[in-house]
């Protein structure tokens, strides 16, 4: 089996340009099944763009992308959502005077294609809101289940956003910074949510705590400048000295 | 409750959310009180039944454009065009097919205003902000023109003659003052009204209260979201005919003037003065909106444009949901 | 032959009243995205202003119409600093409501003040009868509107290229956010701006009346129009607007001229066709 084989998600060099501003350079990556990979980089390295670029919300100027083998540069985000390609939100894009009940239970519907049903009654669609019920407990939601989205704490909100991306089902996961302003102890419990996702979701996370993508972090993808550096295990990742001059100097979350 | 036949008997079950969920679109006490009240101008208000009509087909017009506005988040300056379009197809079928049945005229109405919709929905869902604005405000102008120019066939600004509209189920006849008229329209509201009820407690509803509340986030959860928005557009343009439709058969007169940008411009002021995306902010604002017409309007016209005004600044300003949701919210205070 | 060099003539003169009637609402929308639909009111207040000071005080035309300008900007800075600025995060459609509430507020007063009737204007005599050019009959307004139209247009060009307010209006339209950051006051960028934008609004009703007339209706009837230049034009666009409005002057009289039946169906078809092919206007950025 040849590691092509392997691989849920796969980037074969994509480029993109803003104007003369090259904020994608060949970027080639590979996600195999299973994969617990971060994606780190300075800011402004091209890292939220490049899970832009790979969800469809850009459109890259060149190359490809594979999801399970299935070209999907040119199907829209929702078409790469309903395929298992889902991600989150850097900054919280939640549904304000939704409940996290209702909105997660939208995801399920939707993914199972039922949510343009108007004649029937939502409460009706008992199988969805328990399935929306269980991901909100597994996330320690439950308690906050019927309160309007816009009252729950910051923290609550980006395990929210967590939900509302495993109710698609993905096969891959893309989190963008998902402990973004959270406070140190939380995160920690929202990255050991993360940590308990079954073992076949392929993750790929944006972070700049050092600390948590060593600890969650099976291989690391370096990048800067809107160019892959570096894709290898942590420890080499750790001693790469091209990597120590990228950071050297930058304050980041230690 | 009943048992839950779920297959997973996990103590954890969602019983609550669910018995929460059911809650949200439980018939109140105050909705049964509403209706009821509604048959009020029968015994107490008869000389008023001809405006009491057109309250009803205001509030009906009003619930289409909530549909899309309120619950999807379409700001549509052009929306009389489906009302006008009904009204001219009922109109047309008697005056100049004779065939004035109102029940089938009412329905091919709103199938044929529908079906223009459903054409309109196309552009409409692709596009956002003020060129959203402009595009239903120039769709709506472009078939007052159009209208205008095919006199032959609307009338003019005189309209049609010969509009006839037979007995309901053969035997309601249109009297004088007005009853058959009111329960007509009344009866239809109500009909209308359960149908969007429907419509917005469904998946389908929370779906377009998440287009409305963050458009980004629906393809991201793998929502084909342009296609519901046709969808309640097309519902929406349907309903909408049904009340211009409603308009010909109790008056017996279609002219120009339902397909112009005032009309167009008055529900969206409705709207905002009962409160969007709760239905009953839609009729509660044709209440208001009429009422205060018929009152100030009779006295000077001027006067009508000033205090309606200064009631559409007020509200916008100060109370953001509405008139109906300051007053749910002066009620829910207590608990 | 001659007609369709008339009508152009017309059209031109028209599309700039309807430049110097709309440029503001576009620059204020580029700037804030307040969509101000009593902007036209702004152009009523400014014909009545022209009126009331030519008949009760005398002046001269020429003199009313800076008095016009005058009036309008500072009516606007009142409303904007009380009213308008507690909408700017409010959403589109309650900005659209509120400021029809507004026009229907003055349309009431105007109506109230003044009457519902036309309010006719007398103009010096330089400026009444035609010139002929050609063997062709134009008239002086008109040759007049299209003067101080363009001095407008170089007016505001040389403002926003060359002075600093310029450029600090540039730059908060282009990112607003970039702006701030680098230290604007956008606020008071945008009052002063807006203040500008609503005085050339009077000065464009003061300008009107000789072709449109003046009535209270004055608000509501060329709201339409401003809209559409607006639309068209591109938010934030001098130069859109300026495309757009003649556009839509030498259309609305042209079609109004060669196709009475369907002129109007046609200027609104082309609307929705630009909107949907490009729904940024002709000249819009975002």
């Amino acid at each position: 089996m040849t590691s092509r084989d392997r691989s849920i998600l796969r980037t074969e060099a994509l480029c993109k340009n803003f104007g003369s501003l090259q904020v994608a350079r060949d970027v080639s990556i590979d996600l195999p099944r299973g994969a617990r990979h971060a994606l780190i980089g300075p800011n402004g390295a091209g890292k939220t763009t490049l899970i832009n670029l790979i969800t469809g919300q850009i459109k890259p100027d060149s190359g490809r992308i594979e999801l399970q083998g299935e070209d999907v540069t040119a199907i829209a985000t929702a078409g790469r959502a309903r395929r298992g390609l889902t991600r989150t939100f850097q900054i919280n894009t939640l549904f304000p005077s939704l409940t996290p009940i209702e909105a997660v239970t939208l995801a399920v519907c939707e993914r199972e294609g039922v949510a343009g049903q108007f004649w029937r009654s939502l409460a009706s669609h008992r199988e969805a809101i328990d399935e929306s019920y269980e991901i909100l407990r597994q996330l320690g939601l439950a308690d906050a289940a019927t309160r309007a989205t816009r009252t729950l704490p910051y923290g609550q909100q980006r395990l929210l956003e967590i939900a509302l991306a495993l109710a698609t089902r993905p096969k891959v996961l893309l989190l963008d910074e998902p402990a973004a302003g959270v406070p140190r102890d939380e995160s920690a419990m929202l990255f050991s949510v993360v940590e308990a996702l079954p073992e076949d979701i392929s993750v790929l996370f944006i972070e700049h705590d050092m600390s948590i993508v060593f600890r969650f972090a099976s291989r690391i993808i370096v990048l800067v400048s809107g160019s892959v550096l570096l894709e290898d295990t942590p420890d080499v990742v750790r001693s790469d000295p091209r990597v120590r001059e990228v950071y050297l100097g930058n304050a980041h979350h230690g | 409750m009943s048992e839950d036949t779920n297959v997973r008997q996990s103590p954890l079950s969602s019983n609550e959310p669910l018995a929460w969920l059911k809650r949200q679109s439980r018939w109140s006490a105050f909705e049964w009180a509403f209706w009821l009240a509604a048959l009020i101008p029968f015994f107490f208000f008869p000389t008023y039944l001809t405006l009491a009509s057109q309250i009803a087909i205001a509030a009906l017009f009003a619930i289409s454009v909530d549909l899309i506005l309120g619950y999807a988040g379409i700001v549509t300056l052009g929306h009389a065009m489906f009302f006008g379009i009904g009204a001219y197809v009922a109109g047309l079928l008697s005056a100049k097919l004779g065939w004035g049945e109102p029940i089938t005229g009412l329905l091919l109405a709103g199938a044929f205003a529908g079906l223009v919709g459903f054409i309109a929905s196309f552009p409409i869902v692709r596009v956002r902000h003020l060129a959203l604005i402009m595009v239903t405000l120039g769709l709506g102008l472009l078939t007052y023109e159009l209208a205008n120019a095919m006199s032959w066939l609307t009338g003019g600004t005189d309209g049609l003659f010969g509009i006839d509209t037979w007995d309901i189920f053969g035997y309601f006849r249109f009297d004088l003052w007005g009853y058959t008229a009111y329960s007509y329209a009344l009866a239809v509201l109500f009909l209308g009204f359960l149908l969007s009820r429907r419509v917005v407690n469904s998946s389908f509803g929370l779906a377009l209260r998440g287009i409305r509340e963050n458009t980004p986030r629906m393809p991201a959860i793998g929502s084909n979201y342009r296609w519901h928005l046709q969808k309640i557009y097309t519902l929406s343009a349907a309903i909408a005919g049904v009340a211009g439709a409603l308009l010909t058969q109790t008056t017996d007169t279609a002219a120009l003037e339902v397909l112009s940008f005032q009309r167009s411009a008055d529900v969206v002021v409705m709207l905002i003065l009962g409160g969007t995306g709760r239905l009953y902010g839609a009729i509660l604002g044709a209440v208001i909106f009429l009422l205060m017409r018929d009152q100030l309007a009779g006295i000077n016209p001027q006067y009508w444009y000033f205090w309606i005004g200064l009631l559409l600044m007020i509200v916008v300003l100060y109370m953001p949901k509405g008139i109906l949701g300051r007053l749910t919210d002066l009620v829910r205070r207590p608990e | 032959m001659g007609n369709i060099a008339i009508v152009l003539f017309d059209g031109l003169a028209f599309g700039m009243l309807l430049f110097v009637l709309s440029v503001g609402l576009s620059v204020t929308l580029g700037l804030m995205n307040f969509i101000n639909l009593a902007h036209g009111a702004f152009g009523m207040l400014g014909g009545y202003v022209t009126v009331l000071a030519m008949r009760q005080f005398g002046f001269p035309f020429l003199l009313t119409l800076p008095a016009a300008f005058l009036a309008a900007a500072l009516v606007s800075v009142v409303l904007e600093r009380t009213l308008f600025r507690r909408l700017y995060r409010a959403g589109e459609l309650n900005q659209v409501l509120f400021t029809i509430g507004l026009v229907f507020v003055a349309t009431a007063v105007a109506t109230y003040t003044f009457g519902t009737g036309q309010q006719p204007i007398i103009l010096p005599d330089w400026l009444r009868g035609s010139v002929e050019i050609a063997g062709m009959r134009f008239g002086v307004y008109r040759f007049f509107l299209i003067v101080v139209a363009l001095l407008i247009v170089a007016l505001v060009h040389f403002g926003l290229e060359r002075t600093r307010l310029g450029a600090q209006i540039r730059a908060s339209v282009d990112n607003q956010r970039v702006a701030q950051g680098i230290g604007l006051d956008v606020e008071r960028i945008f009052a002063v701006t807006f203040a500008l934008g609503s005085g050339l609004a009077g000065l464009g009703g003061a300008l009107a009346i000789e072709i449109v007339g003046l009535d209270p209706s004055f608000g509501f009837h060329f709201l339409v129009y401003v809209l559409i230049v607006v639309a068209v034009g591109g938010l934030g666009s001098v130069a859109g607007s300026f495309a757009g409005a003649a556009l839509l002057g030498i259309g609305d009289v042209a079609g109004k001229y060669f196709l009475p039946e369907i002129g109007s169906f046609l200027i609104y078809l082309l609307l929705v066709g630009i909107l949907l092919v490009r729904p940024m206007g002709l000249f819009g950025k975002r």
